[in-house]
This record gives C-alpha cells, sequence and structure tokens, in this order.
C-alpha cells in the first residue's frame, strides 16, 4: 500500500466520528433512494409484465343487460383490439365454520377456452368445468382455508346453492382487491368467484346477455373516444359509463403507489444528499486548512496537484463508502419491509420484489457524486494552493469592525455572548447552512407527526361520527321500506336505518364526475354526514349536497344548479341544487333526501342498504340469518373494518413516524456534531487561552455549546414553516377520490418535534464538549497553525 | 570548478501583496559546483527562502534564467516541475514537515513511492541513523529525530541536490549538530550538492561556501578553505 493511501485510511480512522456523523445523513439518501427506486422498478415491471402477459383490459364498462348481439358492432369500434363480455353479480356467501358471512364477485368465464382479456392465472387445482363449480381469487382462499374440493353456501340473486372449490386463481383485475364498502383489503369477508358463464347466466337472467364488459384498445387510440363511443352503443341498455385504467381501483391503487415511490425517489434523497454534501464541505475545509502544511510537503517532493487533489476526493469518498454500506444495508432491509407490505396489499402471481443492481449502482453513484461535490471545492483549494505559500502559516482571517460589533457593544453583551455572535455573523453562509439543515430535521418530525394527528381526525369523523353503524346489509335490488321493519325485527338488530343508491353523473358546466348518490332520510343517527361544526349535514328536500372535493373538482358551491343524469333506476337527467358542502376524508360523497329522490323517480321510498347498530351478544345469531336472506347481497361489517383499517394504519403511522424520527435525529447529530467539532477545531487556542485566562469549564463550554444551540434555536420556527408545507404538499400528493387526508397541524406535534431535534443537538454538542473538558491547553497553545 | 548544479542569471522575485511591492530577491546570479556544501547566510527577510523556494522548483521567478544542470527551470510549466521536483530535489524544513499520522518509514515511503530510482526506506533511516524507531510516529519523536526522519525522506530518492531551509532553526545546540552530522555525511559518501540556509553563522563553518545575502541580493561569497566537522562547532 502507498503510504499516501495509508495516510488516507489512517485520516479518515481518526475522523470516523465525524465521517461516520455524515455518512448516516448520507445513508438515509442512499437507503431511501435504493428503496424508492427498487421498488418503483419491482412494481412497474412485475405490474408491467402481469398486465402484458395477462392481457390486461384497457376500458371497463358495465351495463345493466346488453345483448351479445351487440358485440360485434362494439368490436367494430375504431381502435377496440379485442373485448370480453361477461357477466357479473355479487353473491352472498356463507363460509362453513363463520358465523359472519362474506361477499363474493361472481365473474363469468367462456364456456370454451379461455378468456381474451383479463386472463386469470391458476394457482392451484383447475378452471370450474361443471355447473356448481367455481374458482375462487387465493387470497380469499388462503384467508377461509379453502382447498379445491370445499364447498360452501353461496345466495346468488336471491337463491342459495352450493358452490365446489375447483381451483384457485389470481387475475391482474384484483391485484388490489377492494370489496363493495371496504376501506381496505380484507380477504377473510371478499372473494370472487369465477363460474362458467352458462350457470351465471341462470343464476343473473342473463341469457344471451352481458353486463359486464372489458376492452383492449389500439395503441395510440384516444382512449376518450372510444369510451364515448361505447357509452353510446351501450346507453339503451342500461350502460353506467365506461371507465379506462384510471378509474380502476385496484390500477389506480397500485399506480398510485408506483407513482408515489418515483415522487420519494425524487423528491427525498435529493434533500439528504444536499445536507451531507454540505457536511462534507465544512468538514474537507477545515481538513485542508489544518492540512496546509501536508499539502505544501507532498508537492514539495513531488507529489502533482491532481495526486493531492484526488487525495481528498478519497477521505470524502471514503464517507461516501461508508453511507453506501449503511445505505444499502438499512435500504435493504427498507425494501424487504415494503415488499412484505406489498405482498400484504397486493396480489402478484409472481413477485420482481428484488431490488435490481442498478438501484444499488444508482445509490451509491449518487453518494459519491455527493460528497465529491462537497469535498470538490476544498480539494481545489487544495489542488491550487501553490507549494510554497502553502509551507508558509496562513494569513490569519481578517475581522472587520461591523455595525453589529457596535450593536453587540451598545447592548452590553457579556463577552462570551460576543464571541458567539461574532462566529455566527462571521460565517454568514455556514451559519445558515447549518441552521438550514437542523431545520430540516425539524420539519421532518413535523410532517410525519402530522399524519398520526390527520389519522386520529379521519378515524374520529369517518368512524364514530360519520359511520357509526356496526354492519351494513346490502341488498341484491332496491327493496321496498317495509324492508326495514323486516330487518329490525332480526334477532340483534338494535337499530336500522335504511339508505338507497342511486348511481348518477354530475356535470357543472363543462366538468363532469361519475359518483353513487346516497339518499338518506333526515337526520339519521348511524350513518350520518357530519358538518365541521360536528352537526348532521342533510341534503334537504330538492337539493343535493357534495362533500368538498366533489365540490369543488365540479367548482360547485352552495346554490350552483348542479345537471344530474341518473344511469340507473329510470335514467332521467336533472338540475339540482348544492345545499351545501361538507368535509369528508372517504370517498366522493354526493347526498339527496331519500324522499325527494323517490318522489323524482315517481316511486315509492325503496331502500338500497341498510345500516344496522347490532348486540355484540346476539351478533352470531343475527349473522346467520342475514346469510340465508335471499334478498342481502352482501353485509360489510363495519366494526371489523374500522379495527383493521386502526390496526393496519396505526403500525404504519408508528414505523413511519420511527422512520422520520430516526431521520431527523441523524441530520441533527451529522449536523450539530460536526458543527460543533469544526468550531472546536478553528478556536481550540481561542478557548484553551479563555482557560488559561481563568475562564471556568462551564463558561468556555458555553461559548462552543452557545453557538450550535442559538442557530438549533433559531432553526426552529423555519423548520416549523418547511414541515408545514411538507406537510400539505404531502396532503395535496396523498389525496384522491378514494381519500382526503386533512392537514391537522397540532402545537403539540411542532413542540415534540422540536424538542427531539434540541436534545440531540445538546447531545451532540455535549460530546464534543467532552474534548474540550479534556483538551490539553499547552499542547493546544504549542500547535502551530 | 565542477560543473554547476544550479545557475541563476539575473533573478528577481517580486511579491506584489496588494499594497507594497516587495523586492524579495533583486537581481541575483549564482553558480553552485556541484557536490558542494554551500550555506545561504542572512538575516531575516533578506530572501533566502524564496531563492531556495525557485531553486526547488517550489516557485516562479519574476524575471532572470534558473537552470538545473542543463534543464532550466524557469522555462517549465508546473507539471514539469512537479516532476523535477519528483526527480531530483530534497527538501528539508525548518517544521520537519512530517505527515503526523504517518510512521517514521512511512513518511519516507511518501517520497520512495513516487521517485524513480529510491533506496528502501528502512536504509535512508539507517543512514540517518534511525533504524530503531522506523515504526514511530512523528508525535513519539523528539524534534531531532523528526528533522532525521525529514532528511532521510529527503534523501531516499538519491536526489541530485538536497534544499535545506533553517533545518536546525527549531532546535537546541545539540540536536542540531546531529542533523548537520547527517547531511554533512550524506554530502560526503554521495556527494549530493546541498544547499542550507541558516542565518545562524556558526554553521558556516562546515561548508565548502558561504554565500552571504542581504536585502535580496547576494553581498558575497566565501568560499572554506579549511571546514569544521559538524562535531566541533557549538552555538
Ligand atoms: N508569499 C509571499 N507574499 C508576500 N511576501 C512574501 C511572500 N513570501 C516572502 N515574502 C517576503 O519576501 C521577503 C523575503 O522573504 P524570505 O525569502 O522568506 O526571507 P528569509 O527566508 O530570508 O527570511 C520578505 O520580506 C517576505 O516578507
Ligand atoms: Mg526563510
Amino acid at each position: 500500500m502507498q503510504a499516501l493511501d495509508r495516510k488516507l485510511l489512517r485520516d479518515f480512522k481518526r475522523l470516523w466520528v465525524q465521517a461516520l456523523a455524515i455518512a448516516m445523513v448520507l445513508a438515509c439518501g442512499v437507503s431511501i433512494l435504493l428503496t424508492a427506486v427498487g421498488m418503483y422498478q419491482a412494481l412497474q415491471g412485475t405490474q408491467e409484465a402481469y398486465y402484458g402477459r395477462n392481457r390486461f383490459a384497457d376500458v371497463f364498462a358495465t351495463a345493466r343487460r346488453a345483448p351479445v348481439s351487440l358485440l360485434p358492432e362494439i368490436a367494430a369500434v375504431e381502435g377496440v383490439l379485442a373485448l370480453e363480455a361477461r357477466v357479473s353479480g355479487f353473491a352472498n356467501l356463507d363460509m362453513p365454520g363463520r358465523a359472519k358471512g362474506a361477499v363474493g364477485r361472481i365473474l363469468s368465464l367462456p364456456e370454451s377456452g379461455p378468456p381474451q382479456l383479463n386472463l386469470p392465472v391458476l394457482r392451484s387445482g383447475h378452471w370450474p368445468q361443471l355447473p356448481g363449480e367455481v374458482a375462487v381469487n387465493a387470497p380469499f382462499a388462503l384467508a377461509n382455508g379453502l382447498v379445491p374440493g370445499d364447498r360452501f353456501l353461496a345466495t346468488l340473486d336471491g337463491r342459495q346453492r352450493q358452490l365446489t372449490v375447483t381451483g384457485t386463481a389470481l387475475s391482474p383485475e384484483f391485484i388490489y382487491t377492494l370489496g363493495p364498502g371496504a376501506l381496505m383489503p380484507d380477504n377473510l369477508s371478499f372473494g370472487v368467484l369465477w363460474m362458467l358463464r352458462e350457470e351465471a347466466e341462470a343464476a343473473y337472467d342473463m341469457a344471451g346477455a352481458f353486463n359486464d364488459l372489458t376492452l383492449k384498445t389500439a395503441r395510440g387510440v384516444q382512449e376518450e373516444e372510444v369510451i364515448a363511443r361505447l357509452d353510446e352503443l351501450l346507453e339503451p341498455y342500461g350502460g353506467q359509463g365506461a371507465v379506462g385504467r384510471a378509474q380502476h381501483s385496484s390500477h389506480a391503487i397500485v399506480d398510485a403507489e408506483i407513482s408515489q415511490m418515483k415522487g420519494t425517489a425524487m423528491v427525498l434523497p435529493p434533500i439528504f444528499f444536499g445536507i451531507s454534501a454540505f457536511l462534507v464541505s465544512m468538514v474537507m475545509s477545515r481538513i485542508v486548512a489544518l492540512e496546509r502544511s501536508e499539502i505544501g510537503l507532498l508537492k514539495a517532493v513531488g507529489y502533482s496537484d491532481a495526486e493531492v487533489c484526488l487525495h481528498y476526493l478519497m477521505l470524502a469518498a471514503l464517507v461516501a463508502l461508508a453511507g453506501i454500506a449503511i445505505g444499502w444495508a438499512a435500504g435493504t432491509w427498507l425494501a424487504q419491509l415494503l415488499a412484505r407490505q406489498y405482498a400484504f396489499y397486493f396480489d402478484f402471481p409472481f413477485l420482481i420484489y428484488r431490488v435490481s443492481p442498478w438501484a444499488y449502482a444508482l445509490s451509491a453513484l449518487a453518494a459519491l457524486l455527493t460528497t465529491t461535490a462537497g469535498a470538490a471545492r476544498a480539494a481545489l483549494r487544495a489542488a491550487r494552493l501553490a507549494p510554497a505559500v502553502a509551507m508558509q502559516p496562513p494569513a490569519p482571517p481578517r475581522f472587520k469592525h461591523s455595525a453589529a460589533d457596535r450593536l453587540m457593544r451598545r447592548l452590553r453583551l457579556s463577552q462570551p455572548v460576543i464571541m458567539i455572535l461574532r462566529s455566527l455573523l462571521r460565517w454568514p453562509l455556514r451559519s445558515a447552512m447549518t441552521g438550514l439543515g437542523l431545520a430540516l430535521a425539524v420539519a421532518s418530525v413535523v410532517a410525519s407527526s402530522f399524519f398520526a394527528d390527520a389519522l386520529d381526525e379521519i378515524m374520529d369523523t369517518a368512524f364514530y361520527q360519520s359511520n357509526r353503524q356496526d354492519a351494513v346489509v346490502m341488498f341484491t335490488d332496491d327493496q321496498p321500506e317495509r324492508v326495514l321493519e323486516e330487518i329490525r325485527a332480526l334477532p340483534g338488530v338494535l337499530q336500522a336505518e335504511g339508505q338507497q343508491y342511486a348511481a348518477a353523473i354530475l356535470r357543472h358546466g363543462p366538468r363532469m364526475k361519475r359518483v353513487t348518490i346516497e339518499a338518506r332520510v333526515p337526520d339519521p343517527d348511524l350513518s350520518r354526514v357530519v358538518a365541521s361544526d360536528g352537526s348532521v349535514a342533510n341534503a334537504g328536500p330538492g337539493g343535493i349536497l357534495l362533500s368538498e372535493r366533489l365540490a369543488e373538482q365540479l367548482g360547485a358551491v352552495p346554490g350552483t344548479l348542479v345537471e344530474v343524469q341518473f344511469t340507473s333506476g329510470r335514467r332521467e337527467t336533472r338540475q339540482l341544487p348544492v345545499t351545501g358542502t361538507v368535509k369528508q376524508y372517504f370517498g366522493l360523497g354526493a347526498y339527496m333526501d331519500h324522499a325527494s329522490l323517490n318522489a323524482l323517480f315517481r316511486q315509492a321510498p325503496q331502500y338500497s342498504a341498510a345500516s344496522i347498530a347490532i348486540d355484540p351478544s346476539r351478533q352470531d345469531a343475527l349473522f346467520t340469518r342475514l346469510k340465508a336472506l335471499p334478498a342481502v347481497a352482501g353485509v360489510p361489517v363495519m366494526t371489523d373494518m374500522r379495527r383493521s383499517f386502526r390496526e393496519v394504519i396505526a403500525q404504519q403511522v408508528i414505523v413511519m413516524n420511527m422512520v422520520y424520527i430516526t431521520i431527523a435525529v441523524l441530520i441533527t447529530i451529522g449536523v450539530a456534531y460536526n458543527g460543533a467539532r469544526i468550531q472546536l477545531s478553528e478556536r481550540a487556542r481561542e478557548l484553551a487561552s479563555l482557560r488559561i485566562l481563568g475562564f471556568s469549564r462551564r463558561e468556555v463550554s458555553f461559548i462552543l455549546a452557545g453557538e450550535m444551540m442559538l442557530l438549533a434555536v433559531l432553526a426552529q420556527p423555519p423548520g416549523w414553516l418547511i414541515g408545514a408545507a411538507i406537510a400539505r404538499l404531502a396532503v395535496e400528493n396523498f389525496s384522491s377520490d378514494v381519500y382526503t387526508i386533512p392537514l391537522v397541524l397540532e402545537p403539540a406535534a411542532f413542540a415534540g418535534a422540536s424538542l427531539i431535534v434540541l436534545a440531540a443537538a445538546l447531545c451532540s454538542v455535549l460530546i464534543v464538549r467532552r474534548r474540550l473538558d479534556r483538551m490539553d491547553l499547552v499542547a493546544v497553545m504549542k500547535t502551530r497553525e | 570548478m565542477a560543473d554547476p548544479v544550479f545557475t541563476m542569471k539575473g533573478v528577481t522575485k517580486v511579491y506584489d501583496t496588494g499594497g507594497a511591492k516587495v523586492h524579495a530577491l533583486a537581481g541575483v546570479d549564482l553558480e553552485l559546483p556541484g557536490g558542494e556544501l554551500a550555506v545561504l547566510l542572512g538575516p531575516s527577510g533578506s530572501g533566502k527562502s524564496t531563492l531556495l523556494n525557485i531553486l526547488g522548483g517550489l516557485d516562479h521567478v519574476t524575471d532572470g534564467r534558473v537552470w538545473f544542470r542543463d534543464l532550466e527551470l524557469t522555462a517549465m510549466r508546473d507539471r514539469e516541475l512537479t516532476r523535477y521536483r519528483r526527480d531530483h530535489v530534497g527538501f528539508i524544513f525548518q517544521f520537519y514537515n512530517l505527515v503526523p499520522s504517518l510512521t517514521a518509514r512511512e513518511n519516507v515511503q511518501l517520497v520512495t513511492d513516487v521517485a524513480r530510482d529510491p533506496m528502501p526506506a528502512a536504509e535512508a533511516l539507517e543512514l540517518v541513523g534511525l533504524g530503531h524507531r522506523m515504526d514511530h510516529f512523528p508525535a513519539e519523536m523528539s524534534g531531532g529525530e523528526q528533522q532525521r526522519v525529514a532528511i532521510a525522506r529527503a534523501i531516499a530518492k538519491r536526489p541530485g541536490v538536497l534544499l535545506c531551509d533553517e533545518p536546525t532553526g527549531a532546535l537546541d545546540s545539540k540536536t542540531g549538530i546531529q542533523v548537520l552530522e547527517a547531511l554533512h555525511q550524506i554530502n560526503r559518501d554521495f556527494g549530493t550538492a546541498t544547499v542550507v540556509i541558516t542565518h545562524n553563522a556558526d554553521i558556516q563553518k562546515i561548508a565548502h561556501r558561504v554565500i552571504y545575502f542581504q536585502d535580496g541580493r547576494i553581498s558575497r561569497i566565501q568560499e572554506n578553505i579549511e571546514r569544521l566537522a559538524p562535531a566541533d562547532i557549538s552555538w
């Protein structure tokens, strides 16, 4: 090994605490970049391969009942490459050994040969060959312990039958499987059932007809045109409006995750790399200043400028190597954690959850570029230093008397305080960057802890104020009003309230939105729409109540007339005034008065579903009865949903908060420790002189700690602001038509963030203070600079 | 007289520090014969270091020409000067300038790593009598020992010239003499042309030739017919 390399390694060893403090910040960037790029590639690649191999459709449409004879005309629409017409419906499932029922989504399989589109992948067993046979989606089978040969009871369109499982399958349509009314996938209570077309036709009265159509369109075709044409063709048959992949719930969720990974990869790592570059630059500048005469020597004995430059860049590169090693380890672990989450949420038949070597290379390259950029200035200064000049001691820094000095004197500040302030002002850029680094640490905690508060708020309003029912009994078809009496008469039902659903397209000017309007009786008790002030909001007779997000998308305010085109029921179009808007976190809610809606349809009042409150002691009896009721399509149990939502989300929030707090602590240590070390190095003589002059350890430490802690305190307000801004951005980013996240900024979150960062900064400075205490005064005064 | 190692013609060096111009060298003509030990004597600030730095290729002249044997230093670009320093020049400085994180042997290796035809680092250290302290770090050695490491470092490349800027300036008389003995011995045994800067007049007695410096000019050159061994001088 060359002696110069040995110097490099020894210098690195001597600097290891500082190097490690920087490497940890760098590792944050590396690991996040690795994870985000890796998972982005993995998800994107898996999705693309899966969609390609299994011919995932581009356009999805439903109709009430369209004749098969319409298909050639649809196939002839320009841009349509392939189509698959199916019979689809819901079934109320009675799983053996389970009191609560499950909801099944029935999809028909062609009698002969595989489907054209959305090819399910068989995971075990075989496809159904006889009536009464079904293949079920694998996660449902797993959750319910179903294996080929098992049987269960299912009520399809009011008729109960026994179904035999022949196999398990996965489908590109159900990567993310959300049951009706569910907030999260629940494989126990929702399953997909593939059965032969003939049987599905018979069950849903669809002989020679279809109610579910998916299309593959040619590349480069305007999807909107195909959709418009399709809507026209399906209109006479109760078409409910076709949608593209963007509105396909499974695709949208997977896609959102993919773009979130991409966003994460682009936004977060540069912040860490920026801070790391600053820290490297600060430390390397100091090292080059300290090694001035060594640089002169190296040049005198014949090392070239380039070799000297490289020597210092390599020292920084060692920091990068440490950061890369830690970052790779942490990133690999993080990616595995995320992959496990994906495995929980997403059902892919094959996993490309391996982070590619390319992602490792990219993150390493980014880290090396970061430290190189950070060290470049110092290394170039070393390279440019003329050897004859380098051998001489540097000119002492010039102190100028400034207005600040005069002000400080006027304020009669004590000498240590003046020393602190003067040092801050002497290196304004460095002070600002140090402050910014600490502010970002604060921001990191603020921006993550807000999520916990936001979710509390969501859960409180969505679960404890709005949706207070224990379960929702969904009917196969709208039922006459007296169905509520029958529900109330069931064992264990304490309370029942009816709701009616009507699919509609809302239009206001050029804007349109497809929604399901919920009609409710005034002042309900279980399923309520709650205004910001906590009062129950009613649509009022003849009007429509919109969620704020929906109103915003339509550009509507209370008083605006919106065009409501009902795509179910009587399929009429009406102009209705917006009677109010209400803040909602789930979905795009639109509400009407129950009596008004039925009056509009000129029909006796009906209900599509009933929200019920249940006496827990009798719930098994109740669910057993519900499973056998022909009119019941399914019974989503809100209590279970709430519990699993809370558990899963709470766990995620805890993990996320831990990650961000760790990040904040690492940044703080990186910035505060290195900052204090450099101050100590620059001011060792000054501080030693003070000690010799009779200042106590405490007073001298005060000067050292004071500067960093003053910066840390000054960094708090900008940190809060940046944190709030990041939180706001995150809210906008995360919010979709599925959920909206409120921006809940509690003073406690700010205080907590400040506490964490100030404590971490103080610990870092105190560690440096121990060096100060142990400082050999005489030796310091003797060393020449 | 042997072929000169260094030839200087009309060399000036002006430092322009914003305000006043400092004429560190104000027209120097000099020929230094090979194989000699020359002492450059003069008060502080008279331009000795400047002259040595120019001879060593560490600094550029403002005007005039300088040759090392038949290489014209004043015609060289930085890259060639680096090469020249690497191949021909051994430097010894007042403050030793050892790399604190390297042992004695490694400090010497710093030079042998890049030199064309070096001697083993251990051999160079043996030559200065430090064979037993090779694996010590600078902080574990006395000033005299550190300076001898610096000498070993300078001679390990078998340089054409040894340029020493106040090599004893930071040392007490006894250790200073040890250092001079090492220089003396190398000059004698290897015939390495050696230039030693000092403002200590006693040291001149060991030189073949003494160059008196004053205000950026050579005021006088004196050849010693009788030289003393370093052990015979003191200050
Ligand atoms: N880098 C420099 N910039 C400006 N002036 C310098 C520089 N180096 C030396 N000088 C000036 O040049 C003169 C000669 O310096 P130097 O050669 O170091 O003298 P000596 O080594 O004889 O003490 C002095 O006046 C010194 O201040
Ligand atoms: Mg000098």
